[in-house]
């Protein structure tokens, strides 16, 4: 195990699968010369040289579309927005062009492309730069969506989207680029596409994260755990598919459920793993689900109003002293 | 107006200015960034005037000419019978059909290495499809909604794809597939193929957003890439002057820095011609924009009522007509007679009419295909 941080962790996906096949590249805006806005491009310019890691203008719906058509053509483009609150300019080549041409051409093209970058909330940024962007892209139908929590998880599934054939939202965080975590150095490390981790073993109450949230998760957790209770936290890490499976099998054992997702909440991951739960397991809950998200508004600028604003770590332990009926 | 030339692969004398995207390291050896010498800019444009050339200038053998002309018939008869069709609730949807236009489509699979170089397009895509090689049985059964369409009936007639053909689609979203063209440019000339990809698009698609990014890129990058603006003059009902301040399409590629040249539609050999050039400029990753003008005779979809325009305006274009065009050419300069054009004629009722039989007979898609290429594999857990 090395100790890296969550950029190094990405980057070093990246390099491995670079240096292993020659059809990716990375493009995005100022991930060359700049060596990357976050850094997580550092010194790939260098390594692989102008014609793999390319600068392109700001220009999100042209260099989307440039990318999908290469992957057309048979090229594995990494596309990295700045943020995804950027993707937004750019949501026609993902919704319409990336995620439906496989299915429109009756299977002829696949596109095989990651498109990857900061997502959520990073601070005082206001409403247009704190998007939570995993709603919104997991509702599509021929994308998959992918959200790890640590450099571990980010190394190994960035590994699985580049050799993804599929479209993949890869969504990483500006809060979470420095953080150090123990990274696997088993030789080409690969962690499928759709299986959640199950971050901490417990009997009480379930606890399902991803992303940012998954860290508040085990800080309640650990409260709980003082507090006498045993909760179990799932990362689902894979957003879409979903695997509610495990989740399941959690709430089968719990027979409670608190879900924080830094998503607003209209129409959300939350909401759907809420639907999916009543669906298959109904009869094994004891207190109706709970879940802690972002407020159902654009996010603020004020310090104040944007840290009401996030998930809070106390409303969630609360939340599950709640659902089990512990107050 | 800037001064045109008819003369090929003229260039203007501006200074080049490229960003300095070619270094070895990050933050070393960065160049001076250069700003323009505007007062010294000029720019000059290749055009393509019709009646100019002829089939022997173009290299053309008299067998290509002819099976030109039935090219282009094709598409035109099978437009006409999938109207029908249409008519007769057999094709649904919205169907935008290229009479008027099927020189273009031929005159440009013409000048193509078909299988390596690459085609993208909009909507009104059956024409490029046929020229490139597409069978009308595949381009009717698509229309149909059948399993034997080019895309097993999943993308009807916006969406025609013919990967053996190297034909990209058929695209809905108005200049969307442009920045898509402008990325299979990017492969070819990443894969070193020596392929060039050409993107079609309407007048109406010029004012997109999409179609400023893609000229941009492809010319930063420096990719073998020619984007056409296919101008029949009316996008949906909006004539190209209500919507655009610079009508001369190919003038907007001094904006981009890249070639510019504009052909006429309604002969065939005009469109052969600018297509040499644009595709041998395109394999020296010198990129063009490139206006065809043209004329589509029907409405823009079938729900057309044609309030936008006169009957002498239509009727003086129907004139032009590029297949009366060329079967003159043919009969004036006794490369055929009207003998062999008539059984040619007959021979294209008789394959689109198999098309439609074809189609007819081809089975409608199992409910279970549904979850079929969504992915590239058919275990991924659905929501039921």
């Amino acid at each position: 195990m090395a100790v890296l941080q969550y950029r190094e962790a990405l980057r070093a996906a990246m390099t491995e699968e670079m240096e292993r096949d020659e059809r990716v590249f990375l493009m995005g805006e100022e991930v060359a010369e700049y060596n990357g806005a976050y850094k997580v491009s550092e010194g790939m310019l260098e390594k692989f040289g102008p014609k793999r890691v390319i600068d392109t203008p700001i220009s999100e719906n042209g260099f989307c579309g440039l990318g999908v058509g290469a992957a057309m053509n048979g090229l594995r483009p990494i596309i990295e927005f700045m943020t995804f609150n950027f993707s937004f300019v750019a949501i026609d080549q993902i919704i319409n062009n990336a995620a439906k041409i496989r299915y429109m051409s009756g299977g002829q093209f696949d596109v095989p492309i990651v498109f990857r970058g900061a997502n959520g909330a990073a601070g005082q940024l206001a409403a247009t730069h704190n998007t939570s962007t995993e709603s919104i892209y997991s509702t599509i139908p021929g994308l998959k969506v992918i959200a790890p929590s640590n450099p571990d998880d980010a190394k190994g599934l960035l590994k699985s989207a580049i050799r993804d054939n599929n479209p993949v939202i890869f969504l990483e965080s500006e809060v979470m680029f420095g953080m150090k975590g123990e990274v696997s150095d088993a030789e080409d490390y690969i962690i499928p596409i759709g299986k959640a981790r199950i971050a901490k073993e417990g009997t009480d109450v379930t606890i399902v994260a991803h992303s940012k949230s998954y860290h508040i998760a085990m800080r309640v957790a650990e409260r709980l755990e003082n507090d006498g209770y045993s909760a179990e936290v799932i990362d689902p890490r894979t957003i879409r598919p979903l695997d509610i499976d495990t989740i399941v099998d959690s709430i089968k054992k719990t027979n409670r459920c608190v879900i924080i997702d830094e998503s607003n909440p209209y129409a959300s991951i939350s909401s759907e793993i809420t639907f999916q739960i009543q669906d298959r397991a109904f009869d094994f809950l004891d207190a109706p689900i709970k879940r802690i998200t972002a407020k159902d508004v654009p996010a603020p600028y004020a310090k104040n109003l944007i840290e009401y604003y996030m998930p809070q770590e106390e409303d969630a332990y609360q939340a599950c002293l709640s659902v089990m009926y512990a107050k | 107006m800037a001064k045109q030339t008819n003369k090929t692969s003229t260039r203007r004398a501006a200074p080049k200015r490229k960003p300095a995207a070619k270094k070895p390291a990050a933050g070393k050896n960065v160049e001076q960034n250069v700003v323009p010498d505007s007062l010294s800019l000029t720019q000059e444009f290749d055009t393509y005037p019709a009646g100019k050339y002829t089939h022997t200038d173009l290299g053309l053998s008299e067998d290509q000419v002819i099976a030109m002309y039935r090219n282009m018939l094709l598409q035109r008869r099978f437009e006409e019978r999938a109207a029908q069709m249409y008519g007769k609730q057999k094709i649904a949807g919205f169907l935008h059909l290229y009479i008027g236009q099927e020189a273009i489509s031929t005159g440009t699979a013409t000048a193509m290495e078909i299988g390596k170089d690459s085609l993208i397009t909009a909507y009104r895509d059956h024409g490029h499809a046929l020229a490139l090689g597409m069978s009308a049985n595949e381009g009717m059964a698509e229309m149909f909604g059948k399993v034997g369409g080019c895309s097993k009936g999943k993308g009807g007639s916006m969406h025609f794809f013919d990967k053996e053909n190297r034909m990209f689609g058929g695209h809905g979203i108005v200049g969307a597939h442009v920045p898509v063209g402008v990325g299979i440019a990017f492969g070819h000339k990443y894969k070193e193929d020596d392929g060039v990809a050409i993107a079609f698009y309407g007048d109406g698609a010029a004012g997109q957003g999409a179609i400023h990014e893609a000229a941009n890129l492809m010319s930063i990058y420096e990719l073998p890439a020619i984007l056409v603006v296919e101008n029949n003059q009316y996008a949906m009902g909006t004539a190209v002057h209500r919507a655009f301040g610079q009508v001369e399409f190919s003038h907007w590629a001094a904006s981009y820095d890249v070639r510019g040249s504009v052909a006429d539609g309604m002969d065939v050999f005009s469109v052969v011609k600018a297509m040499q050039d644009a595709i041998a400029s395109a394999r020296e990753f010198k990129p063009t924009m490139m206006e065809i003008r043209t004329y589509r005779y029907r409405g823009h979809s079938m729900s057309d009522p044609q309030k936008y325009r006169t009957k002498e305006e239509l009727d003086a274009k129907k004139n032009e007509d590029p297949i009366v065009r060329l079967k003159a050419y043919l009969l004036e300069n006794k490369i055929t007679d009207e003998k062999t054009l008539d059984a040619i004629d007959d021979d294209v009722k008789e394959e689109v009419m198999a098309s439609v039989e074809f189609a007819e007979n081809s089975p409608a898609p199992d409910l279970d295909a549904i979850y079929d290429d969504v992915y590239d594999t058919r275990d991924y857990p659905y929501l039921a």
